[in-house]
């Protein structure tokens, strides 16, 4: 049901965004500077739905712009860029990772993303609640605690005074997905827009410790973009009313 | 005479060129490893507890699984090479599958069959109470799985180039082909076993995406060294540069011995 | 207990029967791809006949389509013509390899094995590796293999073919002496008839996989059939039809007989018997002649006479001759033997 709303809401913006390049005999002088050519953005690997969404937008509102992107792990991409990659924009899903780059251009917190208990379809190890992950005879998968998700994860639990049974220690969040969508640990803690990316195979339980553990996206332009326009551009689509409505209907939250 | 001498000892460009690319293109980047490693460090991390860990479980989870594709692989290989099965050929490209599969997805394909849900793993669990996926077991099975082809593609070329007329003279002599298998074959193509042993070990060593998919990453259990150093590349570069010297290190090491030891023999 | 078989395989179209009493060896003697190796293999179980049959006494080792005896339980000793020794074994295990295969304990398989080695001579190599052997020693380690099992049948392809020929005359003879010793049935493949005449009692000549002549090393040595035959026993054969002395020849040539003879006969002569002449002559078999080849052979010149006939002279009469002219060859009446 959830995912027909958003549907019907990216095809709403998708029209909106027609309708805007619809008069392509008028461009206003007043409006910002013609952007054209590639963006190259580098965004956390649990970004790519609603990126994707945000991509086919923008383009339709800039033609003439393509959008690329490297989505992955947000400390193999902070690695990337200060290797030299050729990023125009930086979207991370920890501010850590983002302070490590030290060519961000002032960065701004652009989404929060919460935790939530993802179980298999019908719920099969009966998990409620956070408490249950301390039970050793459920299977349970959480995120390593060097990744993002893994991180968040142990903050919950600290904050719940609940030391967690884990049998395995995934190294990405959609790593952990994967084993309760094969329905090889009855619980995960992972991200909320992961669960709902998940669509029908996982279920998604909501915890009140989440709110102690929620994780700031942040979002920056880089100092040395090939394309400094485009990546404005592209980071103020992200910003815009429009984007914040395809980033909820991800599932992520307002900061 | 001696324009014969300097003819043959010049070498061809158009392969000594790219043969000494080629070898920079394989040194490099190990070179590279070892100059940014931080030595004054090595020896603290080196024997922390989870190095000390992830290495011991490296070590018997490569050997068990190669002890497995040992007892599986070589007469998979001698049915290839021998027996007259229909179908030999299709078989045989199967049977090289998992090499050109990414390991991750014969990871999913693992959990798929062996996993709690899986039509295998769901028997297992059931009749004998054994649940691969998350177990040390699990780590030995997706090893076994990446490295076997190694194993039967090398031992199966040993037995195509083995005189079987070998065979032959045993059969005539009153060998069943049992003992002739034991006595005869099997120590003709002796080297390439072993050499197919040590490529499945090593590649056993070095198995990080199946494992991770089909056993999960838990410190002490199914956390071997590749796992660890992926994991350690999240957060600190410096150690997973020494967990890869480690690693790097002690299959240099192991192959070197057993080397030294098949030549000497 | 006889050896009685009827060997016919697709491959190299063989269709052999071949009958071998105790004691007995008998050499199959062919030219390359006659289907000799073929037929070994099929007495040895390695190969299985498309049709016919191999019975030893009155059991059946192959008989299409109901019987097929696996080679490892035939009482079959092969002697290979690169001998396939074991190199992963030493002299003494190959040897012994027979004897453990067929359930025999391992000290008396070894003892047995050092005995043989004794009988044939390279006791004192026991230990040594086949790899280290020359090619003489192999061969009888090869032998001592194919016999320490006692073996009813003893099968041995081109046993001399792998030697150097000063081993290979040293060896035959050793040979010839184990096989007498033998109480089996002893089949022989090679394609060298001095081999064949010194080893074997009764010769069986394969040309395309069909018997052409049988018979005792001398029958077959002094009435060659085939002009194989006779090329390998140094005799020069034609054919012709024969009224009392006078033979008509197949190409047309008139022959005249010592004895007289009658009907379909071989005429047989040696290359020794034939004179050359620049002088034409009008004793009986004079034909004028023209040269197509000379070669030296032992201590003679071998001269080819219309590629039909060759002639065996001294190196003083070739040196008389002139081969550019007209030349008259001869040969006396009572060189020529018809049958």
């Amino acid at each position: 049901m959830l995912r027909l709303t958003a549907v019907a809401l990216v095809a709403a913006l998708a029209l909106a965004g027609c309708s805007d390049t619809s008069t392509p005999g008028a461009p206003s002088s007043s409006a910002p500077p013609k952007v054209t050519g590639q963006v190259a953005v580098f965004a956390a690997a649990s970004l790519t739905e609603a990126f994707g969404t945000i991509k086919k937008d923008f383009e339709a509102a800039n033609p003439g712009v393509t959008v690329t992107f490297n989505f992955a792990g947000s400390s193999a991409l902070a690695q990337q860029i200060n290797q030299g990659a050729p990023a125009d924009v930086f979207a991370s899903a920890a501010p850590a990772n983002m302070q490590q780059v030290t060519d961000a251009v002032s960065p701004v917190t652009f989404v929060k993303n919460e935790l939530e208990i993802a179980v298999p379809k019908g719920n099969p190890g009966k998990v409620t609640k956070l408490a249950d992950f301390a039970d050793a005879n459920r299977k349970i998968a959480l995120c390593a605690e060097q990744v993002p998700c893994g991180a968040a994860a142990k903050k919950a639990f600290a904050a719940a005074g609940i030391t967690a049974a884990p049998d395995t220690l995934e190294q990405d969040v959609k790593a952990a997905l994967t084993k309760v969508r094969l329905g090889e640990v009855d619980a995960a803690l992972v991200y909320k827009t992961d669960v709902k990316a998940a669509g029908a195979d996982v279920e998604g339980i909501d915890f009140p410790e989440a709110a102690k553990a929620i994780n700031d996206y942040p979002i920056a332009t880089l100092k040395k973009a090939p394309n400094a326009p485009g990546a404005q551009a592209f980071v103020d689509y992200v910003l815009s009313d429009k984007g914040k409505a395809v980033l909820a209907a991800a599932g992520f939250s307002a900061p | 005479m001696n324009k014969r001498r300097v003819s043959k000892g010049r070498l061809p460009v158009a392969l000594v060129l790219p043969a000494v690319v080629g070898l920079a293109f394989l040194l490099v980047p190990l070179v590279g490893l070892l100059a940014r490693t931080q030595w004054a460090d090595l020896p603290s991390r080196l024997f922390s507890a989870e190095v000390g860990e992830a290495l011991q479980l490296s070590l018997v989870c490569a050997s068990v699984a190669t002890v497995v594709c040992v007892v599986l692989g070589v007469p998979l290989a001698w049915l290839l090479a021998r027996g007259d099965l229909p179908g030999r050929r299709f078989i045989r490209a199967l049977v090289t599958v998992p090499l050109v599969l990414p390991p991750v997805v014969g990871g999913v394909a693992l959990l798929l069959v062996l996993g709690r849900r899986g039509p295998v793993g769901e028997l297992l669990d059931g009749w004998f109470g054994i649940s691969l996926p998350f177990t040390t077991a699990g780590v030995v099975v997706a090893e076994a799985f990446v490295a076997m082809p190694f194993l039967v593609i090398s031992v199966e070329g040993a037995l195509r180039a083995a005189d079987h007329r070998l065979e032959e003279a045993a059969a005539t002599l009153g060998a069943s082909r049992w003992l002739t298998f034991r006595r005869v074959t099997l120590p003709s193509v002796m080297p390439g076993v072993v050499a197919g042993t040590v490529l499945c070990w090593a590649r056993a060593l070095g198995e990080f995406g199946a494992t991770i998919t089909f056993a999960g990453n838990f410190p002490g259990k199914t956390t071997t060294m590749p796992l660890a150093v992926y994991l350690a590349l999240e957060s600190d570069p410096q150690a997973a540069i020494v967990l890869s010297v480690v690693l790097l290190t002690v299959s240099v090491a192991v192959l070197a011995s057993l080397r030294e030891r098949w030549v000497a023999g | 207990m006889t050896l009685d078989a009827l060997l016919q395989v697709d491959r190299a179209g063989l269709d052999l029967p071949l009958t071998v009493n105790p004691g007995e060896v008998v050499a199959l003697l062919g030219p390359n791809g006659a289907g000799k190796t073929t037929a070994l293999r099929t007495l040895a179980g390695l190969l299985p006949l498309r049709d016919g049959h191999i019975r030893l006494g009155d059991q059946p080792w192959d008989q299409p389509p109901r019987t097929f005896l696996a080679p490892q339980r035939r009482t079959v000793g092969v002697m290979f013509q690169d001998y396939l020794l074991f190199d992963h074994m030493s002299v003494l295990e190959n040897v012994a390899f027979g004897l453990r295969a067929r359930g025999t304990s391992r000290s008396e398989a070894r003892s047995t094995a050092l005995t043989w080695l004794l009988t044939v001579g390279v006791a004192e190599y026991a230990l040594s590796r086949p790899r280290s052997l020359s090619g003489g020693q192999a061969q009888r380690v090869a032998l001592a293999r194919a016999l320490a099992t006692t073996p009813d049948v003893l099968l041995l392809d081109e046993p001399l073919a792998a030697l150097d020929a000063a081993t290979r005359h040293r060896v035959r003879t050793e040979l010839a002496r184990h096989l007498r010793d033998f109480p089996g049935h002893t089949v022989l493949v090679t394609h060298d008839p001095l081999d064949a005449m010194v080893l074997a009692d009764r010769l069986v000549i394969l040309e395309d996989g069909k018997v052409t002549q049988t018979g005792s090393p001398r029958d077959v040595a002094q009435h060659p059939r085939t002009d194989y035959i006779a090329h390998l026993v140094g005799l020069n054969l034609l054919h012709g039809n024969a009224n009392g002395t006078a033979v008509i020849l197949d190409n047309g040539n008139h022959l005249t007989l010592a004895a007289p003879a009658q009907g379909q006969v071989h005429v047989a002569f040696s290359p020794v018997s034939v004179s050359l002449s620049p002088v034409e002559s009008t004793a009986p078999n004079t034909w004028r002649a023209s040269v197509t080849g000379v070669e030296q052979h032992a201590h003679t010149t071998r001269v080819h006479l219309d590629n039909t006939v060759f002639a065996d002279l001294p190196p003083t009469t070739v040196a008389t001759l002139d081969f550019t002219k007209p030349l008259w060859a001869s040969i006396n009446p009572s060189d020529l033997r018809a049958y």
